[in-house]
């Protein structure tokens, strides 16, 4: 169990280091999206002028304060609290992530599913774990909002974020096929008969 | 007593921020706990650094989740209130309004089918009010709760048929938290209804899921499926985040109602481990804030 601190972008050879199990603290640019923002990008054909290639992306929708421009606010946001939502919901739009906008590393809270897994596989990509509800911490790590696209679909707009220190966040899905989630799933579902027996019911 | 509508848009909006900032005794003293119990390295390290938020969030006067959720109130009336209630309704919409533009918060609701989002936190039926009636004299108590996505996407039902008895209720719960996973953000209180109509059984299990820790099921039958259930959920190994451990819920919390003769209805619904509620207690002497 290594810990990295990656500054995005990033390589393939330097996303298929990474091994379940291990951290990587973030710093630099990481981009936020969410379900509306994947929707009109890979489902309605809206384009973004952002160069996402060997980038990360969290999973999220911010609370911001609109303010005016400055060398601090570049974009016109302040930011008030900013965390993760479950990435589940998101999990058909991974392989377009990765394949069209050449994302490598997405940040999320709740775990993707096989699909993503063998994008991560063939594409080379990770999915690191942050810890949901803690949003109050994470905007600690966030230094600036230091662009935004899509702004119409505000919350869901495509962000762009200065990190620092973003981490440590745990490595939950890898490039060579582990995922953190199926073996937890895997480990609780064979539990599953005695945790009913302990309650008297005999399937 | 005679409740003024200002007062009233006051508080809807003062609770609805206050929810979001600062997390109830009882969920601390459930971290607590389970944080002494856990025995997974992972699992504490996650525990921590929840714990670690829930101060963040308090000494940068923050919101404990990025998630606005959906506003809910319950409001109780006491004996003797004089009160507008089409004017309580309204006032209670431009508390939250408020408090979305004057703080501001993320609105996080959006028509259901242009997904339109006013930029208020309200819409048709939002924030969801509800009504309920008791014997104190004097007084009208609001209680906010913003309920996350996350774990508002673990709501169930299923109507089971009698013959399949309590067992097809036991293990409707324990199937429907191994769907869930890490996905509702545990460690969890797992809401349950029991009985009723279809309706009411959904609605139980959001008062289940939402009602402090610590507090137990009014119906010794309720409040024994509680025990066993809270046990069992968390002997699958689930943990916080999902991520492996033995704290998967705070507790199993289960609320009952009479049904038909032919109907064995279940719910489940699940509030996450960032379980926020605040309230308002309106009387002749003012308000005061408490949870």
């Amino acid at each position: 169990m290594a810990h990295v601190d990656l500054s995005p972008p990033v390589s393939e050879a330097q996303v298929r280091e990474l091994r379940l199990g291990d951290t990587v603290t973030l710093d630099g640019t990481l981009f936020g999206i969410r379900d509306a923002t994947q929707i009109h990008m890979f489902d309605r054909g809206r384009e973004t002028h952002f160069d996402m290639n060997g980038h990360a992306v969290i999973h999220t929708a911010p609370n911001v304060k609109k303010v005016p421009q400055s060398a601090q606010y570049p974009a016109g946001y302040a930011s008030v609290c900013i965390g993760t939502t479950t990435s589940a919901r998101m999990e058909r739009f991974t392989r377009p992530l990765m394949s069209r906008c050449g994302v490598r590393i997405i940040v999320g809270k709740g775990g993707l599913m096989d699909e993503s897994l063998q994008a991560f596989q063939e594409l080379g990509g990770v999915y690191l774990a942050i810890i949901g509800g803690t949003a109050a911490l994470e905007t600690t790590w966030i230094e600036a909002i230091e662009d935004v696209d899509l702004d119409d679909l505000n919350p869901e707009s495509l962000w762009k974020f200065r990190v620092r220190g973003f981490g440590p966040l745990l490595v939950a899905m890898d490039a060579h096929g582990a995922s953190l989630y199926d073996s937890v799933r895997h480990d609780a579902a064979a539990r599953r008969e005695q945790a009913l027996k302990s309650l008297g019911v005999h399937s | 007593m005679k409740v003024d509508p200002a007062a009233v848009e006051e508080a809807a909006k003062t609770l609805y921020i206050r929810a979001l900032k600062v997390l109830p005794d009882d969920i601390k003293a459930g971290f607590e706990r389970l944080s002494a119990a856990e025995t997974h390295a992972t699992a504490q390290q996650v525990l921590g650094t929840m714990v670690t938020n829930i101060r963040v969030a308090e000494d940068t006067d923050n919101l404990l989740c990025q998630d606005t959720g959906l506003p809910i109130y319950n409001v109780t009336i006491g004996r003797g209130v004089d009160l507008d209630g089409a004017a309580l309704k309204d006032a209670i919409a431009a508390g939250c309004r408020r408090a979305t533009q004057e703080h501001p918060l993320r609105s996080s609701v959006v028509h259901p089918i242009t997904r339109h989002n006013e930029h208020t936190s309200t819409g048709r039926h939002v924030p969801v009010i509800h009504f309920d009636f008791d014997e104190v004299p004097e007084r009208v108590r609001i209680e906010m709760i913003p309920k996350g996505s996350g774990s508002e996407s673990g709501s169930w039902l299923r109507m089971c048929l009698p013959a399949e008895g309590v067992d097809a209720v036991k293990t409707f719960v324990i199937d429907r938290v191994l769907e869930a996973g890490g996905k509702v953000c545990p460690p969890t209180i797992v809401g349950v209804g029991v009985g009723g109509t279809s309706d009411l059984c959904v609605h139980l299990a959001k008062v289940a899921a939402t009602r402090p820790l610590g507090s137990r099921c009014e119906d010794p039958e309720g409040a024994a499926l509680e025990e066993e259930l809270g046990r069992a959920v968390n002997s699958l190994g689930i943990g916080p985040q999902g991520l492996g451990g033995d704290a998967t819920a705070f507790a199993v919390h289960v609320e009952t109602a009479a049904t038909h003769i032919t109907l064995n209805p279940v719910a489940v619904n699940i509030q996450c481990h960032s379980a926020r509620r605040a309230s308002a207690t309106l009387s002749a002497e003012g308000i005061e804030y408490g949870f």
